[in-house]
């Protein structure tokens, strides 16, 4: 086991964590105002796809970047609108747009690009590795941490920026408000669909980020529903980190290097359909750990109370349909 | 008569058509903007796709293949119609595909013993598996749709490790188990039906008239409208969360033998996992809002789209992932038309 805990295992811990911070921020967002977005899966599915395709039709990373950044955010919409004004239930909305997802990148992948499965092609552009000198020349950390892509030093600062914006600026008051207490926002002057539709929809463009970093970050593919499950573990990484942006950042960092060690076991001869579902199971137990007994009664966190009530709006339908 | 008004159906589908009918209605819409956005003929296709599902050749098809859309469907109702979410179907369907896969193939005996044991083991196993979830949500308070949708990745993972490694059939150069005996199959009724088509009905029967007319039944659908209520009323909440989740899980188990008995014959790596029954299953599900009989349709509804795709696929080369994005859209619209409806009482 000698060389285990080597840099690169860091690296490529790094790596696969990038994607899932920044849809946690995402989710945390969403969570703080009181949408509980499952959907931050098929949202991530969509950026990687349109990060490709942008990448590929305007011959550059950053076109790739703004294009599934877009994309995330228009195929949001039926989310931002429909869990506010339209006063739909976030559940179905969020399982339809996954599923949504999965089927779009699956069938414009052969009608854009006429392959099926996976697309990959010199023209893609992949997203550069910075590779600044005085960062390097940092004893330890430097090598640890250098050579990533700038959407991974950007996820790190957004950890910090989305913390200050919730905890230290007005504007983050109002969306807490706004997610806690959402009449007495109202009250106050603060509409309470206009945060929340602003709040997914700008959130979503961190999806658009996040999926490009997977397409993008290290190698310039796109596969069929390559998400696999990084925005659930991502889901879950808000819910452990109490939607604090600090704390879910933690859980990623967690959740990266359980994919990393599943990586580095596969290079030992491990095989790959084992090792696949380490951060699966990592996740899993964290979530038995992390989570004592009922939490969900007083005090508890939007996300949960979103998640319990869930099923049971899915039912109210039935209830007032059959009352009408 | 009966003095629950909320499952009457004759009731429940005159206030529940229109929404849907709109649903689809919308769903098609988009479907066909999609077409026209990427250069196909949206009339030439949906005509493709209704002939294939309707044309009197296919029909055994679309049969055929709703057997598990349909038992996917009730995977999903059946928590449903309590409030749960299991989004797990698919991961529970393939620990059962595995058990059967296996039991045949290293348990001897006659095949009226070994059949039915193998459905038994196989829906044991699935639903021992749903229990998972139901014990995440009930010791731990890990919400069950995470931990029932989380658990599907180690089920898939699993069995695609066993049946790569320990367990798979060197005589082939795929991934997949050992051909199950030709007398261990499922007895072929006509044309592509076997007899699963019979026992996918059989359970739905079952759960409709278990929903209808029991006490368990009524206490499943009380616990849907007002948990709190039922926990009054003296229901058991936790023990009837187990219960709920391994019929769920054991009917996901039946599904994954009925393909492994009267299809595959074998384990196939992913195999099941690729036509996409699970998420099918819940759309329909969320189609019919949870209940069993309007699933059933919503169950039959999607299979006939499916089989239409595959006819639409080899008539005019659209891709007959359509028919996903169809049914996600319709669902969407379902879900976004139910809430404009909500503000307007």
């Amino acid at each position: 086991m000698s060389g285990f805990f080597n840099p690169f295992l860091i690296q490529s811990a790094i790596q696969a964590m990038t994607p899932i911070l920044l849809a946690a921020l995402a989710g945390v967002l969403c969570a703080r105002v009181g949408i509980f977005n499952m959907a931050l899966e098929g949202q991530m599915l969509i950026g990687c796809f349109f990060a490709v395709v942008g990448s590929y039709f305007s011959g550059s990373a950053l076109g790739g970047v703004g294009a599934a950044m877009l994309a995330t955010t228009l195929f949001t919409l039926p989310l931002a609108f429909g869990a506010t004004k339209l006063r739909g239930d976030a559940v179905p909305i969020c399982i339809a747009m996954n599923l949504l997802a999965s089927g779009l990148t699956s069938y414009l992948l052969p009608v854009i690009f006429g392959v099926s499965g996976t697309f990959s092609d010199p023209r893609v552009v992949a997203l550069g590795k910075i590779r600044p000198l005085w960062l390097h020349q940092i004893p330890v950390l430097g090598t640890l941490v250098w050579g990533q892509t700038a959407v991974t030093y950007l996820s790190w600062g957004l950890v910090a920026v989305v913390a200050f914006l919730l905890f230290r600026m007005p504007v983050g008051l109002r969306l807490r408000g706004v997610g806690e207490q959402p009449d007495a926002a109202e009250t106050l002057g603060i509409s309470v669909h206009r945060y929340r539709i602003a709040t997914v929809l700008l959130s979503s463009t961190l999806l658009g980020l996040s999926g490009a970093q997977l397409s993008l970050g290290t190698v310039s593919v796109f596969s069929e529903n390559m998400s696999s499950g990084r925005g659930w573990i991502a889901l879950v990484a808000v819910m452990l980190g109490r939607t604090h942006p600090a704390y879910a950042g933690l859980a990623c960092v967690l959740f990266g290097f359980a994919d990393a060690v599943s990586l580095r076991l596969q290079a030992k001869g491990l095989p790959n359909q084992l090792t696949d579902i380490a951060p699966y199971v990592v996740t899993l137990v964290a979530l038995a750990i992390s989570y004592q007994k009922r939490p969900r009664r007083k005090g508890d966190t939007a996300i949960d109370l979103a998640a319990s009530t869930a099923a049971d709006d899915i039912l109210l339908e039935t209830t007032t349909d059959t009352r009408l | 008569m009966k003095n629950d008004a909320v499952a009457t159906p004759s009731v429940m589908r005159r206030w529940r058509l229109p929404p849907v009918a709109v649903a689809i209605l919308g769903g098609v819409l988009v479907g066909g903007a999609i077409l026209v956005l990427t250069g196909a003929d949206p009339f030439a296709t949906y005509r493709a796709m209704i002939a294939g599902a309707l044309w009197p050749a296919n029909l055994p098809d679309t049969l055929n293949w709703a057997v598990p859309v349909i038992g996917m469907t009730l995977v999903a109702a059946l928590p449903l119609r309590a409030g749960l979410l299991n989004l797990g179907g698919d991961g529970q369907m393939i620990i059962g595909a595995m058990v059967a896969a296996l039991v045949p193939l290293y348990c001897p005996g006659p095949a009226v013993v070994v059949v039915p044991l193998t459905m038994l083991l196989a829906m044991t196993a699935s639903g021992l598996y749903a229990m998972l979830a139901a014990w995440g949500e009930i010791s731990r308070g890990i919400p069950m749709l995470i931990s029932s949708l989380l658990l599907g990745y180690p089920a898939a993972g699993l069995t695609s490790y066993l049946v790569t490694f320990p367990l798979r059939d060197t005589s082939t150069g795929l991934a997949q188990t050992r051909m199950i005996p030709p007398g261990m199959r499922l007895p072929v009724l006509a044309g592509p039906l076997n007899i699963g088509v019979l026992l996918i009905a059989l359970v739905a029967v079952i759960a409709i008239y278990v929903d209808r007319q029991t006490v368990a039944g009524y206490e499943v659908r009380m616990r849907g409208l007002n948990a709190r209520f039922a926990a009054y009323g003296g229901i058991d909440l936790d023990r009837q969360a187990y219960r709920i989740m391994f019929a769920s899980g054991a009917i996901a188990g039946l599904v994954g033998t009925i393909i492994v008995l009267g299809s595959y014959f074998r384990f196939i790596n992913y195999a099941l996992l690729a036509q996409g029954y699970g998420p099918t299953g819940f759309m329909a599900a969320l189609l019919s809002g949870g209940e069993l009989v309007g699933a059933v349709i919503a169950g039959l509804f999607f299979a006939a789209l499916q089989i239409g795709g595959v006819a639409m696929q080899r008539e005019t080369e659209v891709p007959r992932v359509l028919t996903m994005v169809l049914q996600a859209m319709i669902i969407l619209f379902l879900a976004l038309r139910t809430g404009l409806r909500k503000t307007a009482p």
